[in-house]
Protein backbone atom coordinates (compact mmCIF):
# COMPACT_ATOMS: atom_id res chain seq x y z
CA UNK A 1 0.00 0.00 0.00
CA UNK A 2 2.71 2.04 0.96
CA UNK A 3 4.73 1.81 -2.54
CA UNK A 4 1.11 2.42 -4.28
CA UNK A 5 1.06 5.68 -2.31
CA UNK A 6 4.32 6.65 -3.14
CA UNK A 7 3.78 5.88 -7.22
CA UNK A 8 0.25 8.28 -6.48
CA UNK A 9 2.70 10.84 -5.58
CA UNK A 10 5.28 10.26 -7.94
CA UNK A 11 2.64 10.52 -10.78
CA UNK A 12 0.81 13.99 -9.42
CA UNK A 13 4.51 15.47 -9.24
CA UNK A 14 5.27 14.29 -12.89
CA UNK A 15 1.78 15.63 -14.25
CA UNK A 16 2.20 18.72 -11.99
CA UNK A 17 5.87 19.67 -13.22
CA UNK A 18 5.13 18.96 -17.18
CA UNK A 19 7.30 16.05 -17.03
CA UNK A 20 8.93 15.83 -21.06
CA UNK A 21 8.67 12.50 -21.27
CA UNK A 22 4.98 12.84 -20.23
CA UNK A 23 4.17 15.87 -22.16
CA UNK A 24 5.73 14.28 -25.21
CA UNK A 25 3.30 10.95 -24.87
CA UNK A 26 0.39 12.79 -24.39
CA UNK A 27 0.74 15.29 -27.44
CA UNK A 28 1.37 12.08 -29.87
CA UNK A 29 -1.43 10.74 -28.79
CA UNK A 30 -3.28 14.29 -29.29
CA UNK A 31 -2.04 14.63 -32.76
CA UNK A 32 -2.70 10.80 -33.51
CA UNK A 33 -6.00 10.70 -32.29
CA UNK A 34 -7.39 14.40 -33.33
CA UNK A 35 -6.00 13.59 -36.69
CA UNK A 36 -7.34 9.92 -37.08
CA UNK A 37 -10.95 11.81 -36.43
CA UNK A 38 -10.87 14.56 -38.35
CA UNK A 39 -10.21 12.41 -41.53
CA UNK A 40 -12.99 9.74 -40.34
CA UNK A 41 -15.45 12.42 -39.38
CA UNK A 42 -14.91 13.80 -42.84
CA UNK A 43 -15.38 10.15 -44.38
CA UNK A 44 -18.09 9.06 -41.76
CA UNK A 45 -20.44 12.20 -42.79
CA UNK A 46 -20.10 11.47 -46.34
CA UNK A 47 -20.84 7.40 -46.01
CA UNK A 48 -23.51 7.97 -43.49
CA UNK A 49 -25.01 10.89 -45.31
CA UNK A 50 -24.95 9.15 -48.63
CA UNK A 51 -26.15 5.81 -46.71
CA UNK A 52 -29.54 6.95 -45.59
CA UNK A 53 -30.21 9.55 -48.58
CA UNK A 54 -29.50 7.08 -51.75
CA UNK A 55 -31.16 4.41 -52.95
CA UNK A 56 -28.75 1.57 -54.16
CA UNK A 57 -29.03 -2.25 -54.30
CA UNK A 58 -27.01 -3.45 -51.27
CA UNK A 59 -27.81 -0.62 -49.15
CA UNK A 60 -29.08 -2.31 -46.34
CA UNK A 61 -26.61 -4.72 -46.36
CA UNK A 62 -24.32 -1.80 -46.60
CA UNK A 63 -25.61 -0.47 -43.80
CA UNK A 64 -25.44 -3.41 -41.64
CA UNK A 65 -21.75 -3.97 -42.15
CA UNK A 66 -21.22 -0.31 -41.14
CA UNK A 67 -22.65 -0.96 -38.01
CA UNK A 68 -21.25 -3.90 -37.35
CA UNK A 69 -17.66 -2.27 -37.96
CA UNK A 70 -18.54 -0.21 -34.60
CA UNK A 71 -17.84 -2.94 -32.42
CA UNK A 72 -14.56 -4.07 -34.80
CA UNK A 73 -11.66 -5.27 -32.17
CA UNK A 74 -9.01 -2.79 -32.21
CA UNK A 75 -6.25 -5.11 -32.49
CA UNK A 76 -7.79 -6.98 -35.50
CA UNK A 77 -8.37 -2.98 -36.82
CA UNK A 78 -4.50 -2.87 -36.23
CA UNK A 79 -3.58 -6.26 -38.19
CA UNK A 80 -5.40 -5.17 -40.75
CA UNK A 81 -3.18 -1.91 -41.31
CA UNK A 82 -0.70 -4.06 -40.37
CA UNK A 83 -0.88 -6.17 -43.64
CA UNK A 84 -1.40 -3.38 -45.85
CA UNK A 85 1.29 -1.61 -44.45
CA UNK A 86 3.94 -4.57 -44.30
CA UNK A 87 7.00 -4.92 -46.55
CA UNK A 88 4.99 -7.66 -48.32
CA UNK A 89 1.51 -5.40 -48.02
CA UNK A 90 0.39 -3.82 -51.39
CA UNK A 91 1.17 -0.70 -49.44
CA UNK A 92 4.42 -1.49 -48.29
CA UNK A 93 6.32 0.26 -50.83
CA UNK A 94 5.08 3.40 -48.94
CA UNK A 95 7.55 2.61 -45.48
CA UNK A 96 4.39 3.55 -43.31
CA UNK A 97 4.49 0.71 -40.66
CA UNK A 98 5.84 2.09 -37.31
CA UNK A 99 4.91 5.46 -37.95
CA UNK A 100 2.64 7.88 -36.39
CA UNK A 101 0.91 7.92 -40.09
CA UNK A 102 0.35 4.32 -39.87
CA UNK A 103 -1.35 4.42 -36.10
CA UNK A 104 -3.40 7.49 -37.93
CA UNK A 105 -4.66 5.49 -40.19
CA UNK A 106 -5.44 2.20 -37.99
CA UNK A 107 -7.39 4.51 -35.78
CA UNK A 108 -9.17 6.26 -38.94
CA UNK A 109 -10.00 2.21 -39.66
CA UNK A 110 -11.44 1.82 -36.25
CA UNK A 111 -13.38 4.68 -36.07
CA UNK A 112 -15.10 5.71 -38.86
CA UNK A 113 -17.62 3.02 -39.00
CA UNK A 114 -18.18 4.34 -35.57
CA UNK A 115 -19.16 8.02 -36.73
CA UNK A 116 -20.20 6.65 -40.06
CA UNK A 117 -23.40 4.54 -38.26
CA UNK A 118 -23.90 7.31 -35.59
CA UNK A 119 -24.35 9.79 -38.68
CA UNK A 120 -26.59 7.52 -40.94
CA UNK A 121 -28.82 7.02 -38.43
CA UNK A 122 -29.39 10.34 -37.40
CA UNK A 123 -29.81 11.39 -41.11
CA UNK A 124 -32.27 8.67 -41.09
CA UNK A 125 -34.18 9.61 -38.55
CA UNK A 126 -34.25 13.20 -39.84
CA UNK A 127 -35.23 12.00 -43.11
CA UNK A 128 -38.38 10.65 -42.08
CA UNK A 129 -39.24 14.15 -40.59
CA UNK A 130 -38.22 16.12 -43.27
CA UNK A 131 -38.43 13.38 -46.72
CA UNK A 132 -41.54 15.07 -48.22
CA UNK A 133 -40.89 18.55 -47.36
CA UNK A 134 -37.60 18.61 -48.77
CA UNK A 135 -39.08 17.07 -52.25
CA UNK A 136 -41.86 19.46 -52.36
CA UNK A 137 -38.90 22.27 -52.14
CA UNK A 138 -36.91 20.40 -55.25
CA UNK A 139 -33.69 19.32 -52.99
CA UNK A 140 -31.46 17.37 -54.68
CA UNK A 141 -29.71 13.95 -53.12
CA UNK A 142 -26.84 16.28 -52.38
CA UNK A 143 -28.43 19.15 -51.04
CA UNK A 144 -30.45 16.96 -49.19
CA UNK A 145 -27.17 14.95 -47.66
CA UNK A 146 -25.81 19.05 -46.89
CA UNK A 147 -28.94 19.86 -44.97
CA UNK A 148 -29.52 16.54 -43.31
CA UNK A 149 -25.74 16.71 -41.68
CA UNK A 150 -26.24 20.73 -40.90
CA UNK A 151 -29.48 19.92 -38.81
CA UNK A 152 -28.24 16.75 -37.37
CA UNK A 153 -25.20 18.46 -36.35
CA UNK A 154 -25.31 18.42 -32.30
CA UNK A 155 -26.00 14.38 -33.03
CA UNK A 156 -22.96 14.48 -35.38
CA UNK A 157 -20.77 16.27 -32.75
CA UNK A 158 -22.05 13.51 -29.91
CA UNK A 159 -20.49 11.03 -33.10
CA UNK A 160 -17.38 12.83 -33.60
CA UNK A 161 -17.11 12.78 -29.47
CA UNK A 162 -18.25 9.02 -29.24
CA UNK A 163 -15.31 8.09 -32.07
CA UNK A 164 -12.35 10.51 -30.19
CA UNK A 165 -13.40 8.68 -26.93
CA UNK A 166 -12.59 5.20 -29.17
CA UNK A 167 -9.26 6.26 -30.39
CA UNK A 168 -7.99 7.86 -27.39
CA UNK A 169 -8.23 4.56 -25.50
CA UNK A 170 -7.45 2.07 -27.97
CA UNK A 171 -4.44 0.23 -27.18
CA UNK A 172 -4.55 -2.68 -29.74
CA UNK A 173 -4.16 -0.55 -33.24
CA UNK A 174 -2.02 1.68 -32.44
CA UNK A 175 0.76 -1.00 -30.71
CA UNK A 176 0.71 -3.50 -34.02
CA UNK A 177 1.07 -0.53 -36.24
CA UNK A 178 2.82 1.90 -34.34
CA UNK A 179 5.41 -0.58 -32.31
CA UNK A 180 5.41 1.77 -29.51
CA UNK A 181 8.87 2.69 -30.33
CA UNK A 182 10.11 5.84 -27.54
CA UNK A 183 9.95 9.43 -28.38
CA UNK A 184 8.66 7.97 -32.30
CA UNK A 185 5.10 5.86 -31.75
CA UNK A 186 5.02 5.88 -28.11
CA UNK A 187 1.22 6.88 -27.02
CA UNK A 188 -0.64 6.94 -23.36
CA UNK A 189 -1.94 3.63 -23.75
CA UNK A 190 1.13 1.60 -24.90
CA UNK A 191 2.99 3.31 -22.16
CA UNK A 192 0.65 2.29 -19.92
CA UNK A 193 0.66 -1.12 -21.09
CA UNK A 194 4.69 -0.90 -20.99
CA UNK A 195 5.33 1.05 -18.38
CA UNK A 196 2.66 -1.52 -15.88
CA UNK A 197 4.46 -4.35 -16.35
CA UNK A 198 8.13 -3.27 -16.55
CA UNK A 199 6.98 -2.17 -12.83
CA UNK A 200 7.60 1.61 -13.30
CA UNK A 201 3.90 2.23 -11.71
CA UNK A 202 4.44 6.04 -11.11
CA UNK A 203 4.89 6.84 -15.10
CA UNK A 204 1.83 4.74 -15.93
CA UNK A 205 -0.63 6.22 -13.09
CA UNK A 206 0.62 9.55 -13.82
CA UNK A 207 -0.47 8.48 -18.32
CA UNK A 208 -3.42 7.02 -17.01
CA UNK A 209 -5.10 10.02 -14.65
CA UNK A 210 -4.69 12.27 -17.80
CA UNK A 211 -6.34 9.67 -19.93
CA UNK A 212 -8.98 9.68 -17.36
CA UNK A 213 -9.66 13.31 -17.13
CA UNK A 214 -9.60 13.49 -21.30
CA UNK A 215 -12.30 10.85 -20.84
CA UNK A 216 -14.26 12.87 -18.36
CA UNK A 217 -13.44 15.83 -20.34
CA UNK A 218 -15.10 14.32 -23.50
CA UNK A 219 -18.07 12.72 -21.55
CA UNK A 220 -18.53 16.18 -20.34
CA UNK A 221 -18.47 17.85 -23.57
CA UNK A 222 -21.04 15.44 -24.70
CA UNK A 223 -23.62 16.09 -21.95
CA UNK A 224 -23.54 19.54 -22.54
CA UNK A 225 -24.01 19.54 -26.47
CA UNK A 226 -27.28 17.67 -25.87
CA UNK A 227 -28.69 19.66 -23.39
CA UNK A 228 -27.96 22.45 -26.06
CA UNK A 229 -29.45 21.24 -28.49
CA UNK A 230 -32.64 20.18 -26.27
CA UNK A 231 -32.91 23.69 -25.07
CA UNK A 232 -32.61 25.03 -28.63
CA UNK A 233 -35.28 22.44 -29.66
CA UNK A 234 -32.98 20.97 -32.34
CA UNK A 235 -32.15 18.02 -30.72
CA UNK B 1 -49.83 43.32 -43.95
CA UNK B 2 -49.32 42.62 -47.97
CA UNK B 3 -49.81 45.43 -50.06
CA UNK B 4 -52.94 43.14 -52.26
CA UNK B 5 -51.80 45.33 -55.48
CA UNK B 6 -47.75 44.13 -55.45
CA UNK B 7 -46.45 41.65 -57.16
CA UNK B 8 -50.15 41.35 -59.34
CA UNK B 9 -49.51 38.72 -61.80
CA UNK B 10 -52.45 39.01 -64.02
CA UNK B 11 -55.45 42.05 -64.79
CA UNK B 12 -58.88 42.27 -63.03
CA UNK B 13 -58.56 39.02 -61.47
CA UNK B 14 -57.94 36.85 -64.22
CA UNK B 15 -54.37 35.45 -64.15
CA UNK B 16 -52.00 34.92 -66.64
CA UNK B 17 -49.40 31.79 -66.83
CA UNK B 18 -51.09 29.36 -64.70
CA UNK B 19 -50.98 26.51 -65.59
CA UNK B 20 -54.91 25.91 -65.63
CA UNK B 21 -57.10 24.12 -66.47
CA UNK B 22 -55.72 20.97 -64.47
CA UNK B 23 -57.31 18.06 -65.15
CA UNK B 24 -57.61 14.84 -63.54
CA UNK B 25 -58.27 11.45 -66.30
CA UNK B 26 -59.46 8.78 -64.85
CA UNK B 27 -56.87 9.09 -61.46
CA UNK B 28 -55.60 6.32 -59.54
CA UNK B 29 -53.87 5.34 -56.99
CA UNK B 30 -53.68 1.95 -54.83
CA UNK B 31 -51.11 1.28 -51.84
CA UNK B 32 -51.23 -1.90 -50.49
CA UNK B 33 -53.88 -3.56 -52.62
CA UNK B 34 -56.52 -0.56 -51.49
CA UNK B 35 -57.85 1.91 -54.04
CA UNK B 36 -56.93 4.98 -51.98
CA UNK B 37 -57.65 7.24 -55.19
CA UNK B 38 -60.62 5.36 -57.66
CA UNK B 39 -60.41 6.50 -60.76
CA UNK B 40 -61.08 10.29 -60.77
CA UNK B 41 -62.14 12.58 -63.83
CA UNK B 42 -62.32 15.81 -62.29
CA UNK B 43 -61.08 19.67 -64.62
CA UNK B 44 -60.33 22.76 -61.83
CA UNK B 45 -60.36 25.45 -63.83
CA UNK B 46 -60.91 28.46 -60.89
CA UNK B 47 -57.87 30.34 -60.21
CA UNK B 48 -58.45 31.15 -57.23
CA UNK B 49 -59.09 28.49 -54.07
CA UNK B 50 -60.12 25.09 -54.63
CA UNK B 51 -60.82 23.30 -51.55
CA UNK B 52 -61.33 20.01 -51.14
CA UNK B 53 -63.42 18.27 -48.93
CA UNK B 54 -64.32 14.59 -47.16
CA UNK B 55 -64.32 12.58 -44.57
CA UNK B 56 -61.14 11.18 -42.91
CA UNK B 57 -59.51 8.30 -45.34
CA UNK B 58 -61.54 9.62 -48.27
CA UNK B 59 -57.84 10.32 -49.85
CA UNK B 60 -57.70 14.19 -49.58
CA UNK B 61 -54.00 14.12 -48.55
CA UNK B 62 -52.96 11.60 -50.98
CA UNK B 63 -54.75 13.30 -53.93
CA UNK B 64 -53.03 16.83 -52.49
CA UNK B 65 -49.65 14.61 -52.91
CA UNK B 66 -50.59 13.04 -56.17
CA UNK B 67 -50.88 16.83 -57.34
CA UNK B 68 -47.80 17.32 -56.82
CA UNK B 69 -46.10 14.91 -57.66
CA UNK B 70 -44.94 13.77 -54.46
CA UNK B 71 -46.09 10.16 -55.50
CA UNK B 72 -47.19 8.89 -58.46
CA UNK B 73 -50.54 7.63 -59.75
CA UNK B 74 -50.74 3.85 -60.38
CA UNK B 75 -53.01 4.92 -62.95
CA UNK B 76 -54.58 7.66 -64.99
CA UNK B 77 -52.60 11.46 -65.07
CA UNK B 78 -53.11 14.69 -63.94
CA UNK B 79 -52.71 17.64 -66.95
CA UNK B 80 -52.09 20.99 -66.46
CA UNK B 81 -53.22 23.00 -69.12
CA UNK B 82 -52.75 20.30 -71.52
CA UNK B 83 -49.13 19.25 -70.46
CA UNK B 84 -48.42 16.32 -68.04
CA UNK B 85 -46.51 17.67 -64.62
CA UNK B 86 -42.72 18.39 -64.63
CA UNK B 87 -40.13 19.67 -62.97
CA UNK B 88 -40.69 23.14 -64.30
CA UNK B 89 -43.87 22.58 -63.36
CA UNK B 90 -43.24 21.54 -59.96
CA UNK B 91 -40.51 24.38 -59.34
CA UNK B 92 -43.45 26.59 -59.59
CA UNK B 93 -45.60 24.72 -56.99
CA UNK B 94 -45.38 24.31 -53.58
CA UNK B 95 -46.78 22.51 -50.13
CA UNK B 96 -48.09 23.35 -46.66
CA UNK B 97 -47.90 20.05 -44.59
CA UNK B 98 -50.69 19.25 -42.04
CA UNK B 99 -47.58 19.30 -39.10
CA UNK B 100 -45.28 22.16 -39.71
CA UNK B 101 -41.62 20.69 -41.03
CA UNK B 102 -39.18 23.24 -39.79
CA UNK B 103 -35.66 22.65 -40.13
CA UNK B 104 -33.51 22.89 -36.82
CA UNK B 105 -32.08 26.06 -37.99
CA UNK B 106 -33.07 29.82 -37.18
CA UNK B 107 -36.52 31.44 -38.50
CA UNK B 108 -35.06 33.04 -41.09
CA UNK B 109 -32.29 30.19 -42.21
CA UNK B 110 -35.75 28.18 -42.53
CA UNK B 111 -36.88 30.63 -45.29
CA UNK B 112 -33.38 31.44 -46.68
CA UNK B 113 -32.61 27.41 -47.15
CA UNK B 114 -35.63 26.86 -49.11
CA UNK B 115 -34.69 29.91 -51.41
CA UNK B 116 -31.72 28.08 -51.84
CA UNK B 117 -32.82 25.07 -53.03
CA UNK B 118 -34.22 27.31 -55.88
CA UNK B 119 -30.87 28.49 -56.73
CA UNK B 120 -31.77 32.35 -55.40
CA UNK B 121 -28.66 33.57 -53.83
CA UNK B 122 -27.19 37.22 -52.84
CA UNK B 123 -29.68 39.95 -52.34
CA UNK B 124 -32.48 38.61 -53.83
CA UNK B 125 -32.58 35.87 -51.26
CA UNK B 126 -32.19 38.19 -48.01
CA UNK B 127 -34.92 40.45 -49.76
CA UNK B 128 -37.07 37.87 -50.18
CA UNK B 129 -36.74 36.29 -46.73
CA UNK B 130 -37.14 39.88 -44.94
CA UNK B 131 -40.50 40.36 -46.80
CA UNK B 132 -41.69 36.25 -46.02
CA UNK B 133 -41.26 37.38 -42.21
CA UNK B 134 -42.93 40.60 -42.36
CA UNK B 135 -45.49 38.51 -44.68
CA UNK B 136 -45.94 36.47 -41.53
CA UNK B 137 -45.69 38.60 -38.99
CA UNK B 138 -42.51 36.98 -38.04
CA UNK B 139 -39.83 40.08 -38.13
CA UNK B 140 -38.87 39.73 -34.93
CA UNK B 141 -37.96 36.13 -34.23
CA UNK B 142 -35.57 36.21 -37.34
CA UNK B 143 -33.03 34.89 -35.17
CA UNK B 144 -35.13 32.29 -33.02
CA UNK B 145 -34.71 28.78 -33.58
CA UNK B 146 -37.85 27.58 -35.72
CA UNK B 147 -38.80 24.83 -33.10
CA UNK B 148 -39.28 27.00 -30.16
CA UNK B 149 -42.04 28.93 -31.98
CA UNK B 150 -45.38 28.69 -31.05
CA UNK B 151 -47.81 26.11 -33.31
CA UNK B 152 -49.55 29.00 -35.16
CA UNK B 153 -46.40 30.79 -36.08
CA UNK B 154 -44.75 27.63 -36.91
CA UNK B 155 -47.69 26.81 -39.57
CA UNK B 156 -47.28 30.95 -40.66
CA UNK B 157 -43.59 30.52 -40.97
CA UNK B 158 -44.12 27.34 -43.36
CA UNK B 159 -46.99 29.41 -45.21
CA UNK B 160 -44.55 32.19 -45.42
CA UNK B 161 -41.34 29.87 -46.73
CA UNK B 162 -44.14 28.72 -49.66
CA UNK B 163 -44.55 32.15 -50.43
CA UNK B 164 -41.16 33.28 -50.65
CA UNK B 165 -40.39 30.95 -53.51
CA UNK B 166 -43.19 32.93 -55.54
CA UNK B 167 -45.25 29.73 -56.61
CA UNK B 168 -47.66 30.08 -58.75
CA UNK B 169 -49.81 27.25 -57.40
CA UNK B 170 -49.81 26.51 -53.50
CA UNK B 171 -51.09 22.98 -51.92
CA UNK B 172 -52.24 22.96 -48.23
CA UNK B 173 -52.97 20.00 -46.53
CA UNK B 174 -55.30 20.99 -43.37
CA UNK B 175 -53.29 23.63 -42.62
CA UNK B 176 -55.32 24.75 -39.66
CA UNK B 177 -56.78 21.73 -38.15
CA UNK B 178 -54.24 21.91 -34.80
CA UNK B 179 -54.42 25.36 -34.53
CA UNK B 180 -56.38 27.60 -32.28
CA UNK B 181 -59.09 30.15 -34.30
CA UNK B 182 -57.36 33.51 -34.24
CA UNK B 183 -53.93 31.68 -35.63
CA UNK B 184 -56.14 30.07 -38.46
CA UNK B 185 -57.84 33.59 -39.48
CA UNK B 186 -53.98 34.73 -39.73
CA UNK B 187 -53.40 31.76 -42.18
CA UNK B 188 -56.48 32.24 -44.13
CA UNK B 189 -55.96 36.01 -44.49
CA UNK B 190 -52.37 35.06 -46.05
CA UNK B 191 -54.26 32.70 -47.66
CA UNK B 192 -56.08 35.45 -49.54
CA UNK B 193 -53.21 37.76 -49.63
CA UNK B 194 -51.68 34.86 -52.01
CA UNK B 195 -54.82 34.67 -54.18
CA UNK B 196 -54.93 38.21 -55.02
CA UNK B 197 -51.67 37.88 -55.95
CA UNK B 198 -52.52 35.44 -58.74
CA UNK B 199 -51.37 32.46 -56.61
CA UNK B 200 -53.90 29.55 -57.44
CA UNK B 201 -54.65 28.02 -53.87
CA UNK B 202 -55.53 23.99 -53.36
CA UNK B 203 -56.46 23.72 -49.95
CA UNK B 204 -57.57 20.58 -48.07
CA UNK B 205 -59.89 21.55 -45.05
CA UNK B 206 -62.41 19.76 -42.30
CA UNK B 207 -63.63 23.03 -41.19
CA UNK B 208 -66.75 23.76 -43.52
CA UNK B 209 -66.33 27.96 -41.86
CA UNK B 210 -63.03 28.09 -43.56
CA UNK B 211 -64.40 26.38 -46.97
CA UNK B 212 -67.14 28.86 -46.91
CA UNK B 213 -64.48 32.08 -46.25
CA UNK B 214 -62.06 30.80 -48.69
CA UNK B 215 -63.28 28.24 -51.38
CA UNK B 216 -64.32 29.47 -54.55
CA UNK B 217 -64.64 25.98 -55.86
CA UNK B 218 -65.42 22.83 -53.70
CA UNK B 219 -64.45 19.19 -54.43
CA UNK B 220 -66.07 16.28 -52.13
CA UNK B 221 -64.36 12.97 -51.83
CA UNK B 222 -65.49 10.37 -50.28
CA UNK B 223 -63.91 6.52 -50.85
CA UNK B 224 -61.53 7.81 -53.08
CA UNK B 225 -63.80 9.11 -56.02
CA UNK B 226 -65.03 12.98 -56.14
CA UNK B 227 -68.77 12.51 -55.94
CA UNK B 228 -69.05 16.86 -56.31
CA UNK B 229 -67.43 19.48 -57.88
CA UNK B 230 -69.70 22.41 -57.39
CA UNK B 231 -68.87 26.25 -57.60
CA UNK B 232 -68.58 27.33 -53.12
CA UNK B 233 -72.15 28.69 -53.62
CA UNK B 234 -74.15 26.48 -55.21
CA UNK B 235 -72.00 23.61 -53.26
CA UNK B 236 -73.01 24.98 -49.85
CA UNK B 237 -76.24 26.08 -50.26
CA UNK B 238 -77.62 23.12 -52.55
CA UNK B 239 -75.21 20.36 -52.41
CA UNK B 240 -76.52 17.60 -54.66
CA UNK B 241 -75.08 14.73 -53.05
CA UNK B 242 -77.04 13.35 -50.34
CA UNK B 243 -73.46 12.33 -48.69
CA UNK B 244 -72.50 15.77 -49.00
CA UNK B 245 -75.98 16.92 -47.21
CA UNK B 246 -74.86 14.90 -44.30
CA UNK B 247 -71.52 16.04 -44.13
CA UNK B 248 -71.94 19.87 -44.32
CA UNK B 249 -74.97 18.75 -42.04
CA UNK B 250 -72.25 17.95 -39.10
CA UNK B 251 -73.84 14.00 -39.15
CA UNK B 252 -72.25 10.68 -39.85
CA UNK B 253 -70.96 9.66 -43.28
CA UNK B 254 -70.29 5.86 -44.08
Amino acid sequence: MADFIDAFQTALGLIVTLNHDLVEILLLSLKVSLTAVVIASVLGFAIGGALAVVRFPGRGAVSAILSALMGLPPVVAGLFVYLLLSNAGPLGVLQLLYTPTAMIIAQVVLVTPIIGALTRQACEDLLEEYDEQLRSLGASPTATIVTLLWDGRYRLITAVLAGFGRAIAEVGAVMIVGGNIDHVTRTMTTAIALETSKGNIALALALGLVLLTIAFAVNAALVSVQRLAKRLAYA
Amino acid sequence: MLDPVAKLQGIGGRTVGLPLPIELKRLTFERGGKRVIDGIDLVIDSNRVTVIMGPNGAGKSVLLRLLHGLIAPTAGRIMWAGRPLDPALTRRQAMVFQRPVLLRRSVAANVSHALGLRGIKGPERSQRVAEALRLAGLEEHAATPARVLSGGEQQRLCLARALSLEPNVLFLDEPTSSLDPASALLIERLLLDAQRRGIKVILVTHDVGQAQRLADDVVFLMHGRAIEHQNAESFFTNPLNESTRAYLRGGLVL
